[in-house]
């Protein structure tokens, strides 16, 4: 039986994360358990038990881009900082805006936990902008799903599987996605209504209009914050139409919608991907629009601080109180959610999890012998 | 239970006209969009209700027999095409639209809704289901779910997978499944694009839950004609590069501009070597000032004839000139087949010749249309297949072209699937590993292989599956508790 020198192994190429995983896996090296993490933006995934820390920090570097192409790949460790500042010389982004970017998030550990930041709402999600992946599974093999074009109907979607799986399934090693132009223009608008039932509503007028703004948030106190994009000469014409519809029923406003200057509005948008807005312990909920004011009225009550995202189909709650009340709360409102920041249990999911029916065939083709399972 | 009880077992689920075994009923279910495939089942059940559809499932896998799940048939590489020792699990009559949710902006659906079907019922609500395969009209959901289908609007708003938020599937050996949910920001691994377009080898779709979008207030479409295909192609390279985000931009080039105008008179220049749709979709104030843009970029790309939709009626009769463009074809030869294959956006005037240098090389001729802004082709390849050896060229050529984009970074399938047509294929565009993770993934979904077999990968023999299955025991053995 192998013994380990050290617990945290640091490969630097795609072999070495083989060999890292080869000499961890129950059964060939040791019976134990292999974590991945990266840049560590993401504490409360990283409960490492009695496994071997796998840092891929050093797994790093953009590996291929071209502009025309609209397509880049990347080892898994680089940052996605790193990422934005290089596509955005070619006036190019990640549409989905990749959370904690500004707090040292990796390109891979934003797919192995299948995070979305604003540009979610209009552009689609960090599911809709990876074409393809290649991935170490719990036997040490390295396996490509997808490919690098934009469009793929061949064979099995093997990095879908694994998008989201929080390093429980495989380590991504390297990623390709595609990225659209960024918009020439854009202009954020406020506006703050009476409570969070009239900011719903207005939200609703939001999403059912033609307006098509490309992200939108709402907080509990009930401001809408709505940003919209686009061809420079027309952005003040759909400002004043989206404030229209967002000022629609004026009993209910408080401050009426007003354009943020650009540095309060980059401050609004970076402090939202970074969130800022939080400073303990943080996690993820899914939701839909009508599912808010419940579970709002619940967090309320258990204090924790929160903020509605990508059109209201996702909840961020900074959670005062140990994990497993929030996983409680989520059950008794049949929600699912992710712990993010803050301490690390060996679940970090919350509330109703993924039915095991599917999940487990996936679990025994790519890791048979649970070499990465919580 | 054997193969031989399935039969009788059905019809005790099973009204008898629900079960079709005669000769005349079965031959409509022979083939599918792609009628060089051709297989007889030994029954074609229809269920009415998912229930249904799971019992009927659970009856093949204790009797052992394939089945093989169907919507219209649309499918283009023999993805629907039957099995002759299995049944035919028509899914037409499971048309009901559950639920259409305007403020959580989602449909949930059963498999045999027209894809076209959905938006009809989302539009009275401001919304529509956007992936818009050519053959909506007629193709169904579950269809779209299996094959993970595409059409005109991939370069701005991706495939179905795209659009599925959440599954309701019965597996194989008849395991019910629930895959994501309603939110467009989920949490857990990405089950549901696991899922989409596994080609009906895993199991059922039963219940799908589809993101909904609101219409677009308005469009700018413009067609242009060029002197040359390389030129359209070079144009649609300008846009991309311009940092424009068209909804479409599709080419065809001469010979299918001369069918598609045979066939519905679409107004397109029947001089052109290739036109270019380009359509803007958005704000009105947004798409205008793009359209300046794309205007300027189109006319310094060389077309030497700009025409822009002045109404609705003008933008449909654009896009009905390109959407019949396949069946189209049809006038111009017996017998056709068509590719689906992709290269890379920056890469697409290479792979256009060398499409061409083959067809000369193979005497036949070749029409051309694609979705430009995805680098996904479509070559019609004509022949006619009463002239001994042309199906066998025909093929021959369509083999090359796919080699061609693998070998330019492709992929061998944009949105059309595997299928029976390009199993083959397969192995040269993925490596060694990735396919045996592929089939390893396939087998736990179906250890009987009872689940549309043959398509995506040729059948396991049985020799084969029994020691898959030996070594299988063995490694999980050795897993610890």
């Amino acid at each position: 039986m192998k013994t380990f020198p050290l617990s945290l192994l640091k490969p630097t190429t795609m072999p070495e994360v083989q060999e890292a995983v080869l000499y961890a896996a129950p059964g060939i090296g040791d019976t134990t358990r292999v974590r991945p993490v990266a840049g560590r933006s993401k504490t409360a995934l990283h409960h490492a038990g009695d496994g071997v820390v796998v840092d891929l920090a050093g797994l790093t570097g953009i590996t291929e881009y071209q502009a025309d192409e609209c397509t880049f790949t990347a080892l898994a460790g680089t940052p996605v900082a790193e990422i934005e500042r290089r596509l955005a010389e070619h006036g190019q982004s990640l549409p989905f805006e990749p959370p904690l970017a500004g707090r040292g998030a990796t390109i891979g550990g934003t797919v192995a936990s299948g995070l979305n930041g604003p540009g979610r709402y209009h552009h689609g999600g960090v599911r809709d902008f990876l074409i393809g992946a290649k991935f170490v599974d719990g036997e040490g093999r390295l396996i490509r799903g997808g490919g690098k074009v934009v469009k793929n109907a061949a064979g099995f979607y093997l990095h879908h599987l694994l998008l989201g799986s929080l390093g429980r399934l495989a380590i991504f090693v390297e990623l390709t996605f595609k990225v659209f132009p960024t918009p020439r223009a854009e202009r954020t608008l406020r506006v703050a209504c009476a409570s969070l039932g009239d900011a719903l509503a207005a939200l609703d007028r939001v999403r059912r209009s033609t307006t098509d703004p490309d992200a939108v948030e709402l907080t509990p106190e009930g401001a809408v914050i709505v940003r919209i994009a686009g061809a420079a000469d027309a952005i003040d014409a759909r400002a004043e139409g989206l404030a229209a519809i967002l000022g629609h029923d004026r009993a209910t406003v408080v401050e009426p919608p007003a354009s943020l200057s650009p540095v309060d509005a980059a401050a609004w948008w970076t402090g939202s991907r970074d969130f800022a807005w939080v400073s303990g312990p943080l996690a993820k909920v899914a939701v839909t629009p009508s599912r808010i004011h419940a579970l709002d009225a619940a967090l309320a009550r258990a204090g924790a601080s929160r903020r509605y995202g990508a059109g209201g189909e996702v909840a961020w709650v900074g959670w005062p109180g140990a994990w497993a009340e929030l996983d409680a709360l989520l059950l008794e409102h049949g929600l699912s959610g992710v712990a993010l920041i803050g301490p690390a249990p060996a679940d970090p999911m919350l509330g109703v999890r993924p039915d095991d029916a599917f999940l487990s065939r996936v679990r025994q083709t790519i890791d048979p012998r649970g070499t990465f399972r919580g | 239970m054997g193969p031989s009880d399935l039969l009788p077992a059905l019809a005790r689920v099973l009204p008898p006209a629900r079960i079709v075994t005669a000769a005349a009923g079965l031959a409509a279910f022979e083939s599918d969009g792609l009628t060089t495939f051709k297989a007889r089942p030994r029954a074609v059940v229809l269920p009415e209700t998912g229930d249904e559809v799971v019992a009927v499932v659970r009856l093949c896998a204790a009797a052992g027999v394939p089945f093989v799940a169907r919507g219209s048939g649309t499918s283009l590489s023999g993805g629907a095409v039957p099995h002759v020792d299995g049944i035919v699990i028509a899914l037409n009559r499971l048309t009901r639209i559950l639920e259409i949710d305007p403020v959580d902006r989602i449909a949930v659906v059963e498999p045999g809704v027209i894809n076209l079907d959905v938006s009809a019922a989302a539009i009275p609500l401001g919304l529509y289901y956007a992936p818009d395969p050519s053959s909506q009209a007629i193709c169904t959901i579950g269809g779209n779910v299996a094959f993970n289908s595409g059409g005109a609007h991939c370069f701005r708003h991706g495939m179905t997978l795209n659009h599925v938020l959440g599954l309701k599937v019965v597996l194989a050996d008849g395991t019910l499944a629930t895959l994501g949910g309603r939110s467009l920001d989920p949490v857990g691994p990405d089950l549901v694009g696991g899922f989409v377009g596994s080609e009906g080898r895993f199991g059922i779709a039963l219940e799908i839950t589809l993101r909904l979008l609101p219409r677009p207030a308005g469009f700018r479409t413009v067609l242009a004609a060029y002197r040359s295909l390389a030129a359209a192609g070079d144009a649609v390279s300008r846009i991309v590069r311009s940092g424009l985000l068209p909804g479409a931009m599709e080419i065809m080039d001469h010979l299918a501009i001369q069918a598609a105008e045979a066939a519905v008179h679409a107004g397109y220049p029947l001089d052109a070597a290739a036109v270019l749709l380009v359509e803007l979709e958005g704000e009105a104030a947004d798409i205008d000032a793009q359209f300046v843009d794309l205007e300027a970029l189109i006319r310094a790309s060389g077309a030497y004839n700009v025409r822009i939709a002045q109404n609705a009626a003008e933008r449909l009769a654009m896009w009905k000139g390109r959407k019949s463009a396949f069946s189209a074809v049809g006038r111009l030869s017996p017998d056709f087949i068509v590719q689906d294959g992709v290269v890379p956006r920056s890469r697409l005037g290479e792979a256009l010749v060398g499409i061409e240098a083959i067809g000369r090389t193979h005497g036949i001729r070749i029409a051309n249309v694609f979705h430009a802004g995805d680098g996904n082709l479509h070559p019609l390849i004509l022949f006619d297949g009463r002239i001994a050896g042309a199906h066998d060229r025909a093929e021959a050529c369509a083999a090359e072209i796919l080699r061609l984009c693998i070998a330019l970074g492709g992929s061998i399938t944009g949105e059309h699937g595997v299928g029976l047509e390009k199993r083959d294929f397969l192995a040269e565009q993925y490596g060694e590993e990735d396919i045996a993770c592929m089939k390893r993934l396939q087998r736990m979904m179906d250890p009987a292989d009872i689940a549309n077999p043959g398509k995506v990968f040729a059948p396991v023999t049985q020799a084969a599956a029994a020691k898959h299955l030996a070594a299988h025991a063995a490694a999980t053995k050795r897993v610890p508790s």
